[in-house]
């Protein structure tokens, strides 16, 4: 299943919450007047984020009236960039890095246990329909690899045994605490602090 | 003027232009795919790089500005090399399909692959598969060939103002579609068909009927509106297979619509063959000259006065002459060519035409519709609005609410008391009107139709003059005619000026009064059949063949030579490109097969005589295809009727105007969608 193609099911209706709303407003002020379809892209995120993590068409529409745009150059943004998802990804939707540094670190292992935790394949919805899992390109914490980020959080420093506790707890819709899962702090040294160059000659 | 080098030649060039227009001076051919004259510019073929003197890299000449000084080379190794590159890579995922497309032979891709083109290709990966969109029963798409030059969707944005095409994906699996693959809800949707450089958007209804080469090609003008849109009839063998806009800047430009495009299938369709005469109260088959004597002694048994005739919308000037010529001998005067009552005044030119003329819409800074729908009434006439609109966002007002247009209008009201109020200076639109540089007035049938047309035509018109906007260098008052043959029929004078102001003929339709009523080409018109015996003479088995008694085939305006005159008074020539089918004749030798029977030899007409005779009856006629001599309006206090009553503007069943139209499979399809949509609102 690709994020990428309109999902055969959807909502009717889309409307932001009056809390998206208030931040809707706060987002078209920073653009001028006549050019308010700069706001195209934020807004996708909004309704993205509130809509369990994708955008349905009604949406799009949505936003398109919102900003008096045509629809096509709504659905041109939202096909255009990868992070926007067109299908349903779930409420906790897993991104597992797959770049070299993580790879070599087991990203692999995750892989496996994504693949057995929540479904056989990519991009599909797990049985409780709260999860999917996909992997991606470099996410920038390579220093803390292997890692996954679900909805806005990094989750370091994986291995097998924390990586099942986290699925589990997704499953459970109880989400652990996102960080370092050995106790680090952000990307701190484990154990001695080594000065830069201390062992080099 | 800045001047350029190019290929080591020094030209003058205007500010503004593009390197890739300076070298069009220089008479330097350069490739393009995406850059097309009429859009906006993409930049993304990259087929058009030349080289620059210091610049390390070649440059797009489509996009860079022409900047004094330049020195362009476009027959140097690089370039040859560049534009050899680039092709490699526009071909690398279209197929191989050229037998079996459509666009073969006029395929741009194809042209150009030959001159800038490798013979062999390095690619071994497969080539990308995308799925065909539905675009509506006009366009034909295999998007597997599209190049992504994005001249159809900068055509829907720019031009047609329906912002439904775009291009959704990106990298490899960039796609061009319409929002959701509905149909494209424009009238001027086909153009992309000629627009497309590849065979990705090509004609469904001509889709693998024939091949460019094999056809005929008539150039000629187009009759299903007024605007007289130039356009090349292609036909092969006696069919017609399709037609091409004709590029002309100063009526449609390089656009046509897609009723001029597509009702050409109608006329295959519903012909009228042979004379048909009433039997039994069924139609049957019949010969000329059987025909010819029924009609003749019906004629001779009437008394004249009892006689009208009615001449239809898509009538050329020489054989409305002739018919005109016919009734004098007949001595009745009944003729009428309104399909329904509204004012007009043949005294002055300009009060029928289209003053400002299309091209002059251009200059304009503001525009009032009074009981006008120029987007069905006058498509390319709207599309040049539109691209004033989109320019310089000139103010448009209309009086009566015409509905869903390509541009944002305000309704200043709908009433001809809120015109009243304008003319009279007691409305604030007034001063708008008077303090404009160049305003446009356009005045519909629907205004003219009304119980007060003589009050708006004439008061306007005084207003207008009042305020200097009736002169040699700007005349903004316009009236919009529906119809191909209308401005023509008033110049050659068949409506006596008597019978313009009484609306005699539809007096004595509405009472019987007619024994005979002769249709030349007429299927607008609305009868009532009573006893009288009505004679159809035209192309299609229509409204009017429905009714009649004596049905008398003639030939298309695709199949005859004829002059028209458009709604800004321009006469063009429309051409034969094919011809009459079965034993149908043109109008005027029918007229002649009459006047022989009833021994009247003396008044026999040929057609240069005819075509002569016309151009003299036409007033301030210049020249062929150019606009009419300007005439100072004169104010005349007439006495003119003011009634209070709303403007209504008549929607007109677009697809379904005309006879040629109505038998069009296309057109039906066409409507069938577009009241679809209706009913949805989708």
């Amino acid at each position: 299943m690709t994020l990428k193609k309109i999902h055969d099911d959807q909502p009717k209706e889309f409307k932001f919450s009056s809390e998206n709303f208030k931040k809707a407003e706060e987002i078209l002020k920073r653009y001028p007047k006549e050019n308010k379809k700069s706001a195209v892209m934020p807004f996708l995120y909004l309704a993205q984020k509130q809509n369990s993590n994708w955008i349905p068409l009604a949406a799009m529409k949505y936003i398109a009236n919102f900003l008096s745009m045509p629809y096509i150059s709504v659905y041109e943004v939202a096909t255009f960039y990868t992070m926007y998802n067109l299908a349903p990804v779930g409420k906790h939707f897993v991104q597992v890095c797959t770049t070299t540094p993580c790879l070599i670190r087991g990203a692999d292992k995750i892989v496996r246990l994504c693949k057995e935790k929540i479904s056989p394949n990519e991009n599909e919805l797990s049985k409780e329909g709260s999860c999917s899992w996909m992997e991606v390109e470099c996410l920038g914490a390579c220093v803390n690899a292997p890692m996954i980020q679900i909805n806005d959080n990094y989750y370091e420093d994986l291995d097998e045994k924390s990586t099942k506790e986290i699925l589990e707890s997704l499953i459970n819709d109880k989400p652990l605490k996102p960080g370092s899962f050995r106790g680090r702090k952000n990307t701190a040294p484990e154990k001695k602090q080594i000065v830069n160059g201390e062992k080099h000659a | 003027m800045p001047k350029i080098i190019i290929n080591g030649k020094e030209i003058e060039f205007e500010k503004g232009m593009t390197v890739l227009q300076a070298c069009e001076l220089a008479d330097v051919e350069i490739p393009r795919f995406c850059y097309h004259e009429k859009l906006s510019i993409a930049g993304n073929c990259r087929m058009c790089l030349v080289e620059l003197e210091k610049s390390p890299k070649p440059i797009a000449s489509c996009a860079m500005p022409a900047a004094e000084g330049m020195n362009i080379k476009t027959n140097t190794h690089l370039v040859e090399k560049a534009r050899k590159g680039v092709m490699e890579f526009l071909l690398a995922n279209h197929p191989l399909d050229c037998p079996v497309c459509d666009q073969g032979g006029e395929c741009d891709l194809q042209d150009q692959s030959m001159y800038y083109g490798v013979d062999k290709s390095r690619f071994i990966e497969n080539k990308r598969q995308v799925k065909e969109k539905y675009m509506g029963p006009l366009i034909k798409t295999q998007m597997t060939r599209c190049i992504h030059c994005t001249r159809c969707v900068r055509f829907a944005t720019e031009v047609a103002g329906v912002p439904e095409i775009g291009a959704i994906g990106r990298g490899e699996n960039m796609e061009i579609t319409t929002y959701l693959e509905k149909a494209m809800e424009s009238e001027l949707s086909a153009n992309v068909i000629d627009l497309c450089p590849v065979g990705a958007l090509t004609s469904k209804p001509y889709a693998f009927e024939a091949r460019p080469w094999e056809l005929k090609k008539t150039e000629s003008i187009d009759v299903m509106d007024a605007v007289g849109s130039n356009i090349r009839i292609d036909t092969y063998n006696w069919e017609v297979k399709r037609i091409l806009p004709r590029l002309n800047n100063d009526i449609n430009e390089e656009w046509i619509s897609d009723k001029t495009r597509y009702s050409c299938d109608g006329l295959l369709k519903q012909r009228l063959d042979v004379p048909y005469i009433k039997k039994n109260n069924k139609l049957q088959k019949s010969n000329w000259d059987e025909a010819i004597t029924l009609l003749t002694d019906k004629i001779q048994s009437i008394n004249p006065n009892e006689i009208g005739g009615h001449i239809g919308d898509m009538v050329n000037m020489e054989n409305a002459l002739s018919f005109k010529k016919l009734f004098a001998t007949l001595k009745s005067k009944n003729l009428e060519f309104r399909e329904k009552k509204f004012y007009i005044n043949s005294s002055e030119k300009i009060n029928y035409i289209f003053n400002s003329s299309i091209k002059g819409i251009e200059e304009s800074d503001l525009i009032l519709l009074i009981g006008s729908n120029p987007r069905h009434e006058a498509t390319m006439l709207n599309a040049r609005i539109r691209k004033t609109f989109v320019k310089k966002r000139i103010p448009i007002f209309s009086i009566g609410d015409p509905g869903e247009l390509t541009y944002d209008y305000t309704v200043i009201g709908n009433t001809t008391d809120d015109l009243k109020k304008i003319i009279d200076n007691e409305h604030e639109f007034s001063k708008k009107l008077s303090s404009s540089n160049k305003p446009i007035v356009i005045i519909g049938e629907s205004a003219l139709e009304l119980e007060s047309g003589q009050y708006i035509v004439e008061e306007v018109k005084n207003f207008l003059k009042k305020n200097n906007f009736i002169s040699k260098e700007w005349n903004a008052f316009n009236f919009l005619a529906q119809n191909a043959s209308t401005v023509g029929l008033i110049d050659l004078k068949v409506l006596s000026k008597e019978d313009e102001e009484k609306n005699s003929f539809f007096e004595k339709l509405n009472k019987n009064q007619f024994k005979l009523l002769y249709l030349l080409g007429s299927d607008n018109l609305d009868i009532k059949k009573n006893n009288e015996f009505i004679v159809y003479q035209g192309s299609h088995g229509d409204r009017g063949a429905e009714i009649a008694d004596l049905v008398l085939p003639s030939a298309a305006f695709t199949e005859q030579n004829g002059l028209f005159e458009n709604l800004e008074g321009r006469v063009q020539e429309s051409k034969k490109a094919s011809y009459p089918i079965g034993e149908a004749l043109e109008d005027w030798k029918i007229f002649n097969l009459i006047l022989k029977k009833l021994g009247k030899f003396n008044d026999l007409s040929k057609f240069d005589s005819l075509r002569k005779e016309v151009l003299n009856l036409i007033p301030n006629f210049t020249k062929l295809n150019e606009l009419p001599n300007f005439e100072e309006a004169q104010v005349v206090n007439t006495s003119s009727e003011f009634i209070s009553e709303s403007v209504n503007i008549k929607n007109l069943d677009y697809f379904y105007t005309n006879s040629i139209s109505r038998a069009s499979k296309t057109m039906s399809e066409c409507r069938q969608i577009k009241q679809k949509l209706r009913k949805t609102g989708t």
